[in-house]
């Protein structure tokens, strides 16, 4: 690549300086201002209110993200943001799993605020560079870069004709082009989307760190929610942000050796135990695929069901054995011991643009492998890697494609769609090579792949209203919710996980619960309280790691050897001492759990009463496809008639002698009251009325009877 | 009649011999990070085999939560 005549395509818009300041305790105090439409940069001053209510990370993004737009706001007007924040203790190198940045906007595909966490180097430099958030603002009028030098305390916009636009390429040369020598390389984090983010609701952000070890920008995705198409929207080719001197004390922390001394204890248990556990430093997430699978919890073919007997040839040790790079140090961060960032090198792409061409994917994740494979009814690990691979550099979200591409397929089989429509693709279960030619087709922006990559929500409307399809049976089968497509497991036997799908803010994503095993398996939470109880107190805990700048994985993707004899095993309450601990050295403040969900709630229900500004978040916007619950067709209800007809005798119904079809009528009933009345012990716990808004008196509980709250939800009470 | 054990509070058939290895297997139990109880007491992993379970025993066969 010509680095130098790209760079020569250049033209600077605005330019910025600005002193480099210090941090003390986690916090710059000022966040970073850039307006694309004027080309305003300016900084803004962290305020006590932000830091008490907020904390930083989602907490940050959300409040500048509420103060950017109105209710009317779409995700594609120039007002909305993009936010990009890690929080206090982003950018310790002590603890593993404390780089990572979390990303807010107005969603293209749910219209309300989505949040997306993510790792690479982007965040911690920033925060090293000055400045505790980035709010990007407005739309540009030809392709443009932001840099950030936190070496000469510069901002600049510049156009940016020449550059490539997909993730791979761009990062390798805006990388190349900001780093002063190959040693630099790792000091240059550059923010990329992709082609497909371009004509798809479903683009994601890349986040980059440079892989000394194999020469290589290595790619950490913020996926969900369609943030990738706002920032192509608003003609963002990249950010970049360059700072050279990270070393282990950057926060100023109130007290380094408390952190130092916990991630020691935490270092030396990823040692001795993540082999005898999760292999996460061989595999990362993708160690459960065999596992979900032996549970009936993998998605099989749009989740109608969830085992099959392919999955043998997509388990994680043949990743492990045959693709994956192994023993090499894969933290997407520095000093996360849990090394779960893991790459296959080498390898020969088969289809596309780019084909021929010997690249390094990064991943397979256990949502890639189950989205993109599985899910898709593809069990061939090199086809999984391929779309994993194609998934990345076009910038588009593996779990929004894989499930939109499943239901896509179910129809195409069920004759909703067909040949003429899908423009001559043989949208079959297990079809790889239509599979990847959709994702071509949204890097091109032709083709059926621009109708699948409007995401489920908006196929089912087009298929019904223009190829006259039956919309229960599509709102039936297609697997989304408020917009969003539902994460890769099946939460048909756990009614509790139905709500952590269900109940969430964003839309059916896993990171606010998995509840799968303690309800469905360990039977711990066998009344509506207690799967309420679990339904609060773990979407506040996990929220709370994307306040602080936090990784989820390495709270229980390991546990320590003792856990066991705890009494709240489930919780890792070792693990949870040590976030309060670290967060005590950073900041200084001595937390109990009982804050640590406090403040977590706090920002959980500014966020619910934004959804209600944006016109959804109440009881109706929290109805579940029926397919997260049940079986919808007699095939599924057929495939496990023990399980299901066990259960109906269980309820009183005799199914000796009864059709399949009043079987399923029968057990639907009893499903979806339960999950009614499950609705109803959720809100109450959460301190919500039975319309799902939270209470004037919960809010004044919580500190967050802000005005601007209030006059959103006093008509609601 | 059948015999029973609970295992995660529900009933499950017991049989002559019954180990904790052995309901393992039954139900599929692959996941790593579980806990077994049998009567409130804790069972180490290597003793999965040889643990006998009596009819009418409390199984608890706990796994940790999974889900990235």
């Amino acid at each position: 690549m010509d680095i130098k005549r790209i760079k020569e395509g250049h033209k600077l818009l605005a330019e910025y300086k600005y002193e480099l300041g210090t941090i003390e305790r986690g916090y710059t105090n000022r966040t970073l201002y850039v307006n694309i439409s004027d080309n305003t940069i300016a900084s803004k001053a962290v305020t006590p209110m932000m830091k008490e209510k907020f904390v930083g990370g989602k907490g940050f993004g959300l409040w500048y993200l509420w103060n950017a737009t109105t209710p009317s706001t779409k995700w594609d007007d120039p007002e909305n943001e993009i936010v990009i924040a890690g929080g206090p203790a982003c950018g310790i190198t002590q603890y593993a799993g404390a780089g990572k940045s979390l990303v807010c906007s107005l969603s293209p595909l749910t219209d309300i605020p989505i949040d997306s966490n993510v790792g690479g180097f982007f965040g911690p430099l920033l925060k090293f560079s000055g400045w505790d958030a980035l709010e990007i603002q407005g739309k540009a009028e030809k392709d443009v870069i932001v840099v950030i030098d936190g070496n000469k305390g510069l901002v600049t916009i510049e156009e940016a004709p020449y550059e490539a636009v997909d993730g791979h390429i761009l990062g390798e040369q805006l990388t190349e082009m900001y780093a002063d020598n190959e040693d630099d390389k790792r000091n240059v984090s550059v923010v990329t989307a992709g082609s497909g983010a371009e004509h798809t609701r479903m683009g994601l952000l890349n986040f980059s760190f440079y892989d000394p070890r194999r020469k290589v920008t290595r790619l950490k995705q913020a996926g969900r929610g369609g943030i990738g198409t706002v920032f192509r929207n608003k003609k963002i080719k990249a950010l970049v942000v360059k700072f050279s001197n990270v070393k282990g004390d950057l926060n100023n922390a109130y007290d380094q050796a408390v952190i130092n001394k916990t991630g020691i204890k935490y270092h030396r248990e990823i040692h001795d135990l993540d082999h005898l556990q999760n292999n996460m430093r061989k595999i990362g997430t993708a160690n459960i695929i065999e596992v979900m699978d032996e549970y009936d919890l993998l998605p099989v073919m749009n989740f109608q069901y969830g085992s099959h007997p392919d999955t043998e040839k997509i388990k994680s040790t043949v990743f492990i054995e045959k693709y994956i790079t192994q023993g090499v140090q894969d933290g997407c961060w520095y000093g996360c011991s849990m090394s779960c960032a893991k790459a296959a090198d080498c390898f020969k792409l088969k289809t596309g643009p780019y084909k021929g061409q010997r690249v390094t994917v990064d991943g397979p994740e256990y949502e890639n492998a189950a989205g993109l494979g599985s899910n898709c009814g593809i069990f061939d690990p090199e086809a999984i890697l391929e779309l994993n691979f194609y998934c990345d550099t076009y910038g588009i979200d593996t779990i929004s494609f894989g499930t939109a591409t499943a239901f896509a397929m179910e129809c195409y089989e069920r004759g909703i769609i067909n040949k003429e429509i899908t423009g001559g693709l043989e949208l079959k279960f297990g079809n790889f090579e239509t599979a990847v030619e959709l994702l071509h087709q949204m890097s091109r922006g032709e083709g059926f792949g621009t109708v699948v990559g409007q995401g489920v929500h908006r196929m089912k409307k087009l298929f019904v209203e223009k190829y006259g399809a039956d919309p229960d049976f599509l709102f039936d089968i297609g697997m989304e919710q408020k917009g969003l497509e539902y994460s890769e497991y099946v939460s048909k036997e756990s009614l509790a996980q139905q709500g952590g799908y269900g109940f969430t803010n964003k839309g059916p994503q896993h990171d606010e619960a998995w509840l799968i095993f303690m309800d469905m398996v360990n039977n711990q939470l066998p009344t509506f309280e207690d799967k309420a109880e679990a339904l609060h107190y773990f979407p506040m805990f996990r929220t709370w790691f994307g306040l602080y700048g936090f990784c989820k994985l390495p709270w229980n993707d390991i546990v320590p050897a003792d856990n066991k004899y705890t009494d709240e095993p489930a919780k890792v309450p070792e693990h949870v001492q040590n976030y309060l601990d670290v967060v005590y050295g950073v900041t200084g403040k001595r937390l109990s759990t009982e804050d640590m969900i406090r403040e977590s709630e706090r920002v959980y229900n500014f966020q619910k009463i934004f959804n209600i500004r944006m016109g959804k978040g109440l009881r109706k916007n929290d109805k579940a496809p029926y397919r997260s619950m049940g079986p919808v067709t007699k095939e599924e209800y057929e495939s496990r008639q023990e399980r299901y007809d066990n259960q109906l005798k269980e309820i009183g119904y005799n199914p000796e002698g009864k059709t399949t079809e009043e079987k399923i009528k029968v057990l639907r009933e009893y499903r979806e009251d339960q999950y009614e009345k499950l609705m109803d012990a959720v809100y109450k716990r959460r301190g919500w009325n039975s319309n799902g808004v939270p209470t004037i008196e919960y809010l004044k509980e919580l500190g967050m009877d802000l005005p601007e709250l209030i006059e959103v939800v006093k008509d609601l009470q | 009649m059948v015999q029973i054990i609970k295992l995660n509070n529900r009933d499950f058939p017991w049989e002559e011999g019954l180990t904790i290895e052995k309901i393992m297997e039954i139900k599929r139990f692959t996941f790593p990070k579980i806990i077994v109880k049998v009567n409130g007491k804790l069972i180490e992993k290597e003793d999965y085999a040889t643990t006998v379970v009596n009819k009418g025993d409390n199984v608890e066969i706990i796994h940790l939560l999974a889900g990235g």
